[in-house]
């Protein structure tokens, strides 16, 4: 295979894509910069380097909106949803792929055609329901409203990986006498870690940047997660830009690290789920 | 009989917890979405009463809902275009042999991770302040005005901020499918003396049709449910020219208590969206190549 040349062109490529790049990035560095400036620094110029780091605005929105409160919040409906979502959904995903007939059918193409239905169309009636069911206004009823949500993309990921799983594996261990959840859990779980860390980043960012849900389900203050508290001061007159902005930094700080942690998972992850979803 | 017993035991076990939240969350409110957009209610009363087609009549009266299916349908054509010629041309250039492309890719995808609600403020601010310094400092009309407050511009206001939103994204599936293309494939065309843009024509372009199919649903699918950017960008303004569909479902659900008309409209949402849906990727995947 000859290599290819790195010449002009590319040299010229790659300094436009270079430059393409920092502009793509900009709206995030000047959000994170605008929250070290003043209200007079930025109606002055909402280009300029702040003048100094000034963390009076990172300091004031910490405990005005208490950050430390919503991104726990979000930390404890995203990681305890995700692992319920991810244990139901590979817990049917493994009976219904093993043992196919009528009834497995019937409820995996029940559950899958769930995964064409917007979420809008739902949300009405499914605040009707969450009162009756004592789950609004609550971290764990958030939490059980996502695991009805985020089940039918993970139990069709799942049911695809698990049946190009050998099943010599299952009888093996069975023929050792492991019983169901023996072979679930020893035998399964591990081999399913390529498409556990698929769904696992699929459904992560999904539940932590949600805002509708939470915005339909959440009241009291002392619930919301990071989306609903950092919006707070876009109200209809307010131009507190200063704090606004550091409210929005402090929304997009851990998303940035999760991703500059993660990424190779993440990029995986992307393309496996759009793939086969 | 006694293993029987236990082998529908253990089934039940493993399946019945999924099944039930696909029945609490999704099954039962579709159910009575279709139920209430039958019915009169307001939210609060005890007794909802039946109006047969009422909500549906009312609905071709609405020039609202007209006018935020007209939005609805101008938004998702012009995105999906967008979305996947930026994500296919980012694809494009970074799949060449750069330097920096790791980075580069790394860079472009960044902005996809925050969410969308938070995208729509801080583009608020770019907007509203720095493009109106744009515009002092170098004289350039389009930055004079203030694009929120006109509809035209609010329009193309989304359409950019989402772009740069997703654009990202849709090349990282572009990345992986100009991956899967056969450098054979690639070499014989050009072996056989085709240009640089025809071997893109005529081998690249028919490899990942799978893959367009999939992005073309994927932008389709997700513009027609657009709400966050109508919410904390242009809260459907001005005029309510930039209401999309879901917007209008939750603000007349949630802060004008019209249920029940609410529910209508996201009906007539689904059937929309599922319509579309469907006749595109029946056209596209009949486009494809098998390998």
């Amino acid at each position: 295979m000859k290599q290819e040349r790195y010449g002009i062109g590319k040299f010229s490529l790659e300094i436009s894509m270079i430059v393409l790049a920092l502009l793509f990035l900009f709206p995030l560095y000047i959000t994170v910069v605008s929250g070290f400036k003043t209200y007079n620094e930025i109606m002055a110029s909402a280009w300029a380097f702040p003048k100094s780091f000034n963390f009076d605005n990172y300091r004031t929105v910490w405990h005005q909106i208490n950050i430390p409160g919503a991104f726990l919040n979000s930390l404890i409906i995203t990681v305890t949803a995700v692992s319920a979502i991810l244990l139901f959904s590979s817990a049917a995903a493994y009976q219904l792929v093993r043992r196919p007939g009528v009834v497995s059918n019937i409820i995996f193409f029940g559950i899958l055609s769930a995964m064409v239905l917007p979420f809008q169309t739902l949300m009405i009636p499914l605040v009707k329901v969450a009162k009756e069911l004592m789950l609004i206004d609550s971290l764990y009823g958030l939490i059980i409203i996502y695991c009805g949500f985020g089940v039918p993309l993970a139990l069709f990921l799942y049911h695809g990986f698990i049946k190009s799983v050998p099943r010599e594996l299952e009888e093996a261990a069975q023929i050792d006498g492991s019983g169901t959840f023996g072979v679930y859990f020893r035998i399964l779980l591990p081999l399913m870690k390529p498409i556990t860390s698929t769904i696992a980043i699929l459904h992560t960012l999904w539940i932590w940047n949600d805002f509708l849900l939470p915005l339909i389900t959440l009241t009291s203050a002392k619930n919301k997660t990071i989306p609903l508290a950092s919006s707070i001061y876009f109200g209809e007159y307010n131009n507190e830009w200063g704090l606004a902005m550091a409210a929005l930094s402090y929304a997009i700080i851990p998303m940035v690290v999760f991703f500059l942690l993660m990424q190779k998972y993440i990029i995986e992850g992307i393309t496996t789920g759009a793939v086969k979803g | 009989m006694k293993t029987g017993m236990r082998n529908a035991l253990t089934y039940i076990v493993f399946v019945a917890p999924a099944v039930l939240f696909f029945i609490a969350f999704i099954l039962f409110p579709l159910i009575r979405a279709i139920i209430y957009s039958f019915q009169d209610w307001d939210g609060i009363a005890s007794q909802a009463s039946w109006v047969g087609w009422g909500n549906y009549k009312r609905l071709l009266d609405d020039t609202d809902f007209g006018k935020s299916l007209a939005f609805t349908f101008k938004y998702v054509a012009v995105t999906a275009v967008l979305f996947n010629l930026s994500g296919f041309l980012l694809a494009l250039a970074l799949n060449m042999a750069l330097k920096s492309r790791n980075l580069l890719r790394t860079g472009f995808f960044l902005p996809h991770v925050v969410g969308s609600v938070i995208i729509g403020f801080i583009w608020q601010f770019i907007i509203v302040q720095l493009f109106g310094e744009i515009g002092k400092a170098t004289g350039i009309a389009l930055f004079q005005k203030n694009w929120l407050s006109m509809p035209d511009m609010s329009f193309w206001s989304i359409v950019i901020v989402a772009v740069w939103h997703s654009a990202g994204y849709f090349m990282v599936i572009y990345l992986a499918a100009l991956q899967g293309v056969p450098r054979d494939l690639l070499e014989a065309s050009e072996i056989d003396g085709a240009s640089r843009m025809r071997r893109l024509w005529s081998v690249t372009l028919p490899l990942i049709r799978p893959a367009m199919t999939v992005c073309f649903f994927l932008a389709i699918s997700s513009s027609f449910k657009a709400f966050d950017l109508n919410f904390s960008l242009t809260r459907g303004g001005p005029f309510g020219s930039t209401e999309s569909l879901a917007l209008q479902i939750y603000s007349d659900a949630f802060v004008k208590n019209l249920f029940t008309y609410g529910a209508a409209k996201a009906v007539i949402f689904f059937l929309v969206l599922a319509g579309i849906t469907l006749v595109q990727v029946g056209v596209m995947k009949r486009k494809e190549v098998e390998m």
